[in-house]
Parts: structure tokens; C-alpha cells; sequence
């Protein structure tokens, strides 16, 4: 099974970029791959290149690699209750990270721990350092995981659906705090996540992902006013808002996301697509301008579409 | 407008106006925590419903929203009689003859299993988890049939039959009745999930968020068959989501709900647009929307800390805590009550304001 | 300017959706999935030869003519030692043609004692793992669906039976066995007492698994469902708990059936099993280890063959119906 079928992309330094698809769409392998945490038998990285700050990540040695995880690039994940190992401190894990990484005696390994409670909010940082995971709630937790991400000062933070394990309150919180610290720090983040809302108000560039590959890329203004590609329309059709009393149908997408097994021939979206013609079954589109400058999308009808103009409630999915 | 809704008013027979379907009458449920390692004893009690009232009418969706831990599934529960609630009433007024010996409007909190069984007739749940709401080894004809099975509905022919339509009716192809539930996709499992619900023709159904695990696109896909759904069949729904951009798109009123209690009633619009509750605010303050340009302008209220444990919730007020307008020596000791404060809008604030939320 | 850049992989398009399909029944699919577990398959004609074997080949091989006119396959009396022309008991012959498994100290055929001795080892174990299962189940599966009082009671018993030291009191009740002349004969001699015996002994781990299942599928949405249904506490959990709970119950049970088996060689090993002269595999692996040591592996070998295989046998069953029995084993639908 291709969980990811040749996806580029380039980020730059302080970029934040929002990987944004459903489930099995291939977002968090790719961040997986970036880490190069995917192991045989699990998987296995076929071909391509990952290149960060001149070097390909995928040809360096396994020792090297680890000075890059946690140290270069960090990562946090969906769930903060089994990202922290239950047995040991807080303080603990924060200090054995920042040893890892920086070469400080184990009394400033304290402090810059200590610190890096604080950066996150966490209130009298000191002393809840000698507390265990299950002192700390939920929302917590996921900023003690923040803290160890930032506490080496990575050049890129991968957030793995950093707040869907959380209420919504306590998400407003997170994203707060992480578009504080990376604003602050200039510190680029790949955030990715099922959640368009969450990426509107985070991200200055989005790259939608469908069955293993990038269907569409842009900047969030762009993407988000004029989709070019028709799933990621559909997607924005099928939300509901926050801020519209709609009482019609939403215009929901047809159907269901295809296997990776057996993946559909031509464009992957075809059999759910509204606008479907015959070269979608023939041949797989590439990324290619779309009219936009910034604006890529994978579609063969990407020029001549103009989703905007379409009168949604006419081709209603079912 | 200062009425209180009273809790624990027992009305005789009738006494519920012919447009409401049920009412919920001061409605708590506790649950004992024990200790011990022989025979346990019980050293407290954690509070997950404290004493809540409301009504759902015949045909509208009442949205319940909340946070974890307030309490909004539990309600639920205890409403289906799935959990037995503490206190409290719940008055039902049943919409079928039943061929039984019922007064035309029943209490649910405390009614017998006889009458409870009959009454599962009228009300019924879909639950939020596809893949465990399901029996693993059953197939689907037999996941459908089983309420109809259990009220001794029809011949197994007639049942058969009752089951394929009703796979039609939600979306799915009849042959599939021999299928197993890990046969199909969390979307299709929620449409079966939603058949069997519609097997005994319910009044009433509890949606307990049943479009939360499901990717955006299929949830859009189930929002639009419930909606067809109640169009077509006249149901109500009681709709429980922690997702309050759905909550908007699919209900009529709405309830708000915080550490067992609730916080602010409203019709639809009116809790959207001009919220009175400084939790009502909070919360739609932070649901993301997903318009790049509107979320730089808007403005966050971050609410400070987290939601208090449920075991040991704050005295009078329980928002007092993270509540950004907090007044000492008044939030803290004097519990405000729900008040009507506009025609169809209650808040239980001692300081209400309306809100311009965009 | 990002470079981007998206390639096609290759693969057939997916129609099986919506075609019609045949009804296929909960049983074929356990026969096709039972079917897939080769180890399985290989495991129950082994034993079913062993069954037929034991219990109904073997009592049925007898020779009445004297000992040194009988040839294999007749098989000899299973009591009774071999002798040679001059009325001498023919101890401790190494297998050959007419005796492939050799002689006992006591000149008793080797072949004719395993085949009997299965007879005795397989009752202990099959009567064991059926008191197991049903007395674990019902045990359990009341605890774990009736929280309070009944549950509390009920695991206090199970941990006053697990706290129990198994080998001590089976020596013990082992050996009053026959003593107690209330009990009916075939209890008090023979694999039947072993078996109640072990069957009272070894019920706990199951209860404690059965109880820790339901207490898990109890909160399950599906049962919440039944009961939002208005299913009844049987219908819940004869037809919505207990068939989840099938595949811990069933490869718990064989794990009891080969351990019955070894314990009962055990107890004839230490000369608390089953009275002799009736054989059993662990009494003769007990006279075999005796005679191995000055060179005579023969009993010790096919004995011990015997029973490890038997107990690895009915192991590779339970993990193959433990496959069979899940539903999200995918089998291709033709």
C-alpha cells in the first residue's frame, strides 16, 4: 500500500504551513517521513529525498539523525496522555530532551527546563517540574510537550493534530500560545490537522492532501476564498460554520475516501468528483498554475473550473 | 422576565402543553465513588448533572453543547433511563397507543421496567462511536432488527423486509444485510447505526455525537440524511456535540451546559449572534472558523486554566472561576438561577450582558 | 515559488461496491477461516486420530492367544508383561519389529501403554477443560455483569480457590480419593476424579478473565444500544457479551486442557494420579525417566512424545479458533 505517492513540496524558514486532509490521507505519514521515524516492517521509504538546511535527511547515519529529531526538528503529537511516559517527572523528560541536545550540566538542564514551563505558561514552572504526567491535565500536558519541542530551539516544529484530544476552549488556548512562541521565535511549523478552522487562524500557507498525494496548495487567503481544486471546495462546501444560520443541505462530498490498495485509476478523486470528464480516468494530474499566482492545484480542469461561479445548491452531492 | 424554571413540579396528567414532547424537571445524576477491598464502601459522590430543566418540542432539534465533563451525555443517559438518574424528573408524552395502559403523558425518572420497555419505542439514541456501537459479530440485518425483534415486531420475513427499507431509507443498499459492521466505513456504520434507531419508529432520538469521529466530508454526508430524516419522519432530536459549528447548522434551540448545570437556553440565532452567558461567549470565542480574513480580526476571550473537576466544582457559581467578569462576594457566594431574560433566551448569570460575537 | 510535483501510482479501480452479494452465513465463514490456520487443521486431525486411537482402536486391539503367539499390530495386554519360551518377562526390550516401542521394567508392551494411556490422559484434560469453561464462564460472566454484592462475593471464592497451592491439595484430595466411599466408583479411581478434581481447582484465572471481559463489553455502545432497545439482561449477554468474549474463554480453556494433561502427569509422576496399573503419560514418563537413566529411553521418549505433542495439538486448535471466531478475519468474498 502507498500511504504517500510522491508529494514535494519546499517550506521556508519560519513558515507555518498547514497540512490539512481526512484520515488516510497521507498528512501524518509525511511527517512521519520527514522524522524518518518509519521502520520496516511498518514501512518504508521507496524513493525521493527529504532535504532540510542542505542536507538529505534520508542518506544521513541513524546517530546523526537523532541530533536532528528533538534537536533541529521537533515534534508533537495528537495525544498528550501517551506522548509522556507515565513513570518519570516531568522535569525529568524535559531534562533528559534538553540533554540530549545541548551540552549543559545537569543544573542548567533545570533551569532552561524550568524556563520552558514558563514560556508555555505553566504557572510556578519550578516546582511542578518534580510532578508526573497525571498531576497535569489534558491541556497541560499538551504544553509540557510544546515546552520539550521548543526547550532546544527547533528550526521546525511538526504538530501532529496537536489539540483534536482537546476542548475547544482549551484548543483556543494551545494555538494561542504556539502562534506566540513561533511568531516569537521565528520558529517554522508544519501543523497538521483534519481541521480547516484550526488552520485558517494559524497558518500563512496550506497544502490539502487527498489519498496520498497534494491535490491543492496555496496561500490560506487564497485557498480558502477561491479553491481551485473541487475537493478541497467540497471540503469547504461540506463545513459547517460557526458564523452561518444555514438551513439548506450542506454540500457534502459524495461518497467515501478510496483504499490505498486499490486505488482508483487517473485522478484519485474522480469517483467523487463532481465535474468528472474522461481524461480523469485516463491520466493522473500534475500540480500546475491555476490561474493564481501562488495557487497550485492537481487537477486537469483547474484552468477552466471557476468554482466560485457554481451554484452549489445545483450539483448537491448526495 | 425573571421567571426561575422550578425544578421537581410534579404536573398531573395533561399538564404538559400539546407541542412539547418532553420535559426534563430538575434532572440529577450522581455517581458514587467508592473505596475499599473487601466490600466497598462509598466515600463520595461526583455530581455529572446538577439539577438541570428543559424542554424539547415535538419536531425541533434541541442542541445540547458542552465541554468534556459537563455533564451533556450523561443527561442524555439518564433521560433514555440508560443510566437511573439520581433526582429529577422527566416527562414524556407518548405519541403512539402502545396498546398498553398508559396515561398519555409518563414519567420516565421514575417509571417501572414494564413501562420503560414499552416507552424504548418511543425514544431511541444513536450513539458517536461507529466501530463500538455496533456488535462486532452480528450482521447487520441482525443489528437493524433487534428492536424489533425485542418488541416482538412482525415474522422474521416481515422483519427482513422492514430492515431492507430501512437501509434504504438511510442511504445504504439492501443487499447488505448479510454484511459485517467491519465491512463498511464509519460513515456507512453510522447510517446503520441510524437505521436501527429508526427501526421501532421513535418520537424522540438522542444524538449523541454522532458526526464527530467521521472526516469532514462523510459528516456533511450524515448531517444532511438527519435532516432529511426529521424532515420526512416528524422526529425530534435531542442533539448532544461538542462541535458548535455543527450544533448551529443542525438545531432550532440551544442549551449550554457547564459542569452539570446549564449556563444559557436560547433559540438558535440568538445564542450565535448575541450570547449572554460570559461562558456561552468564551466558548464560541474559540470555536476556529475556517475564513483566514475573519479570524485575524476576531477576537479571542482565552479563558484562564481548566474546567474544574466535576468531583469538586466551585461553590455557587461554577464559572466563577474562570469567568472574566467575576465579582467577588457575589459569583462566589450566591448561586445565580436560570432566568428568562428575553423572550425564549435564559441565562443562569448574575451579570448578564449580550455579546456581539463578529 | 514552490516546486511541487504529484505522481500517479498504479492499481485497478475499486466496483465492488454496491454489487449483489451472496448470502454467506456466520459458519461458512468460521469453516473458511479455520480452514486458513494450516498449524490448526494439521493440530485436529492429529488429535482426532489420537481420540479414535485411544479410546476406540485401542480397546478394541486384543490378543487372547498367549503372549509370544500375538504379533504386532495385535497389541498386548496393557497389565500384563511379555514373556519368552521359558515363561521369562521379556524387562526392558528396545524397540523392534514386533515391538516397536520396546518393553517396560515389567515387560509390558510400550506401544500398548501409550496408546492406553492417552484414554486416561485425554479424559482428564477434556473433562477438565469442560467443568473449566462452564463453571469459569457462568462464574465470571455473573460477576462481571452484576457489579456489587454478587461480584464482590463472587471473586472473593475465585481468589480463596487461586490462593489455593494446586499440587499440595491435588496430592492430598488425590490420595483421600479413594478413600471416600461415599463417591461413586468411577470417581474415586481412575482420570474421572483427577478430572473433577483439577476441574474445581483450575476455574479461577477463567472467571477472572470472563469477569474482566464482561466488565469491558458491559460499557461498550453496542450493549447500551440492546438495552436502549429494550433487550432483556439474557438477550445482552447470551447474544451481544458472550460471543465477544468467545475467543478469551476458548483459548483460555485449551491452555487448561494441556495443562490438565501435564498436571495429571505430574500427580502420576510424584505417584498421585491415577492408580496403576491402568497407564497414564505422566506415570510412564515417571517409570521411564526411572529406567532412562541406565539407558532405557524408550518408555521416557514415546510417552513424553505423546503427551507434548497432545498438549501442543490442542494449543494450535485454541489459537486457531480464536482466529476463526473473529468476525474482522477478512475473507475474500467470491
Amino acid at each position: 500500500m502507498r500511504a504517500v505517492d510522491g508529494v514535494s513540496f519546499d517550506m521556508m524558514a519560519g513558515e507555518r504551513r498547514g497540512v490539512v486532509g481526512e484520515s488516510g490521507s497521507g498528512k501524518s505519514v509525511t511527517a512521519m517521513s520527514i522524522m524518518r521515524l518509519i521502520e520496516p516492517p511498518a514501512g518504508e521509504i521507496v524513493t525521493g529525498t527529504i532535504e532540510f538546511q542542505g542536507q538529505n535527511l534520508l542518506a544521513l547515519p541513524e546517530d546523526d539523525m537523532q541530533d536532528v529529531r528533538g534537536g533541529r526538528i521537533a515534534m508533537i503529537f495528537q495525544d498528550p496522555m501517551t506522548s509522556l511516559n507515565p513513570v518519570y517527572t516531568v522535569g525529568d523528560q524535559l531534562i533528559e530532551t534538553i540533554m540530549l541536545h545541548q551540552h549543559v550540566s545537569k543544573h542548567d538542564a533545570r533551569r532552561i527546563a524550568a524556563d520552558a514551563l514558563g514560556d508555555v505558561q505553566i504557572p510556578e514552572p519550578m516546582a511542578r517540574l518534580d510532578d508526573y504526567p497525571h498531576q497535569f491535565s489534558g491541556g497541560m500536558r499538551q504544553r509540557v510537550m510544546i515546552a520539550m519541542g521548543l526547550s532546544c530551539n527547533p528550526d521546525l516544529l511538526i504538530a501532529d493534530e496537536p489539540t483534536t484530544a482537546l476542548d475547544v476552549t482549551t484548543q483556543a488556548q494551545i494555538m494561542d500560545l504556539m502562534l506566540k512562541l513561533a511568531e516569537d521565535r521565528g520558529t517554522a511549523v508544519m501543523l497538521i490537522t483534519h481541521d480547516l478552522g484550526v488552520v485558517a487562524g494559524f497558518c500563512d500557507t496550506i497544502q490539502v492532501m487527498y489519498a496520498g498525494g497534494i491535490v491543492e496548495y496555496g496561500n490560506a487567503t487564497d485557498l480558502f476564498g477561491n479553491p481551485q481544486h473541487p475537493y478541497t471546495w467540497g471540503l469547504l462546501g461540506s463545513m459547517t460554520r460557526l458564523d452561518e444560520s444555514h438551513t439548506e443541505r450542506l454540500h457534502s462530498v459524495r461518497g467515501a475516501p478510496p483504499s490505498l490498495i486499490n486505488p482508483p485509476l487517473g485522478c484519485r478523486f474522480n469517483p467523487r468528483c463532481d465535474f468528472v470528464q474522461d481524461i480523469c480516468h485516463d491520466s493522473y494530474p500534475a500540480l500546475r498554475e491555476s490561474g493564481r499566482e501562488s495557487q497550485i492545484a492537481a487537477c486537469h480542469l483547474a484552468t477552466e473550473l471557476d468554482l466560485n461561479t457554481i451554484d452549489v445548491t445545483g450539483v448537491v452531492g448526495s | 422576565m425573571t421567571d426561575v424554571i422550578q425544578p421537581a413540579t410534579i404536573p398531573g396528567v395533561g399538564d404538559l402543553p400539546s407541542d412539547v414532547l418532553i420535559r426534563v424537571d430538575g434532572l440529577v445524576k450522581e455517581f458514587p465513588i467508592k473505596r475499599g477491598v473487601f466490600f466497598k464502601k462509598q466515600i463520595g459522590a461526583v455530581q455529572a448533572v446538577s439539577g438541570i430543566s428543559f424542554e424539547i418540542k415535538s419536531g425541533e432539534t434541541l442542541g445540547l453543547v458542552g465541554e468534556s465533563g459537563s455533564g451533556k451525555s450523561t443527561a442524555a443517559r439518564c433521560i433514555l433511563r440508560l443510566l437511573e438518574p439520581t433526582a429529577g424528573n422527566v416527562y414524556f408524552q407518548k405519541t403512539q397507543d402502545h396498546g398498553a395502559d398508559l396515561p398519555p403523558i409518563v414519567e420516565i425518572a421514575h417509571a417501572d421496567k414494564q413501562t420503560m420497555r414499552i416507552l424504548r419505542e418511543e425514544m431511541q439514541i444513536v450513539f458517536q462511536d461507529p466501530f463500538a456501537s455496533l456488535n462486532p459479530r452480528m450482521t447487520v440485518a441482525s443489528i437493524v432488527s433487534e428492536p424489533l425483534i425485542v418488541h416482538g415486531v412482525g415474522s422474521a420475513e416481515e422483519r427482513l423486509e422492514k430492515v431492507k427499507d430501512l437501509l434504504r431509507v438511510v442511504g445504504l443498499s439492501p443487499e447488505h444485510t448479510n454484511r459485517y459492521p467491519h465491512e463498511f466505513s464509519g460513515g456507512q456504520r453510522q447510517r446503520i447505526g441510524i437505521a436501527r434507531a429508526l427501526a421501532l419508529n421513535p418520537a424522540l432520538i438522542v444524538l449523541d455525537e454522532p458526526v464527530s469521529a467521521l472526516d469532514v466530508s462523510i459528516q456533511a454526508q450524515v448531517l444532511n440524511l438527519l435532516a432529511d430524516l426529521q424532515d420526512e419522519l416528524g422526529l425530534t432530536y435531542l442533539f448532544i456535540a461538542h462541535d458548535l459549528s455543527v450544533v448551529r447548522h443542525i438545531s432550532d434551540r440551544v442549551a449550554v451546559m457547564y459542569l452539570g448545570k446549564l449556563v444559557e437556553v436560547a433559540d438558535r440565532d440568538d445564542m450565535y449572534e448575541r450570547p449572554m452567558h460570559p461562558y456561552s461567549h468564551a466558548l464560541l470565542s474559540a470555536v476556529p472558523i475556517p475564513d483566514p480574513e475573519l479570524e485575524l480580526k476576531r477576537k479571542r476571550i482565552l479563558l484562564e486554566g481548566d474546567i474544574p473537576s466535576p468531583a469538586n466544582p466551585p461553590a455557587a457559581c461554577r464559572f466563577h472561576t474562570r469567568c472574566p467578569k467575576f465579582v467577588e462576594g457575589h459569583c462566589d457566594t450566591e448561586e445565580p438561577m436560570l432566568r428568562e431574560l428575553e423572550p425564549g433566551h435564559w441565562a443562569a448569570c448574575h451579570y448578564p450582558e449580550v455579546q456581539q460575537l463578529f | 515559488m514552490t516546486d511541487l510535483l504529484n505522481r500517479p501510482g498504479d492499481g485497478a479501480s475499486d466496483d465492488a461496491e454496491g454489487l449483489a452479494v451472496e448470502p454467506i452465513t456466520q459458519w461458512d465463514l468460521f469453516i473458511a477461516r479455520l480452514r486458513r490456520h494450516r498449524l490448526a487443521m494439521i493440530s485436529s486431525i492429529f488429535l482426532f486420530v489420537v481420540i479414535i486411537i485411544s479410546f476406540v482402536v485401542g480397546p478394541l486391539l486384543k490378543c487372547d492367544k498367549g503372549a509370544t503367539e500375538c504379533e504386532f499390530p495385535q497389541l498386548w495386554d496393557h497389565t500384563q508383561g511379555l514373556k519368552d519360551d521359558d515363561d521369562r518377562l521379556l524387562v526392558n526390550i528396545a524397540p523392534r519389529g514386533s515391538i516397536p516401542f520396546g518393553t517396560d521394567e515389567l515387560g509390558r508392551d510400550v506401544l500398548t501403554r501409550v496408546v492406553r494411556g492417552g484414554q486416561a490422559s485425554l479424559t482428564v484434560g477434556i473433562v477438565t477443560g469442560l467443568l473449566v469453561a462452564s463453571l469459569g464462564t457462568v462464574v465470571g460472566a455473573l460477576a462481571g455483569y452484576y457489579p456489587g454484592v454478587v461480584d464482590q462475593a463472587l471473586m472473593r471464592f475465585t481468589d480463596l480457590i487461586l490462593g489455593l497451592p494446586l499440587l499440595p491439595v491435588a496430592i492430598v484430595v488425590g490420595r483421600l480419593l479413594p478413600e471416600l466411599t461415599f463417591l461413586p466408583d468411577w470417581m474415586q479411581s481412575g482420570p474421572w476424579g483427577i478430572a473433577f478434581l483439577l476441574g474445581f481447582l483450575l476455574w479461577g484465572s477463567l472467571a477472572r478473565i470472563v469477569r474482566a471481559e464482561f466488565l469491558s463489553l458491559r460499557e461498550k455502545e453496542f450493549v447500551e444500544a440492546a438495552r436502549a432497545a429494550g433487550a432483556s439482561d439474557r438477550r445482552i449477554i447470551f447474544r451481544h457479551i458472550l460471543p465477544n468474549a468467545m475467543s478469551p474463554i476458548i483459548v483460555q480453556t485449551t491452555l487448561i486442557i494441556g495443562a490438565a494433561i501435564i498436571i495429571e502427569a505430574a500427580l502420576s509422576f510424584l505417584g498421585f494420579g491415577v492408580r496403576p496399573p491402568t497407564p497414564t503419560w505422566g506415570g510412564m514418563a515417571a517409570s521411564g525417566a526411572g529406567v532412562a537413566v541406565r539407558g532405557f529411553w524408550w518408555e521416557l521418549v514415546f510417552s513424553a512424545s505423546a503427551l507434548v505433542m497432545t498438549v501442543l495439538a490442542v494449543n494450535f486448535i485454541g489459537d486457531g479458533l480464536r482466529d476463526a471466531l473473529d468476525p474482522t478475519q477478512t475473507i475474500e468474498r467470491k
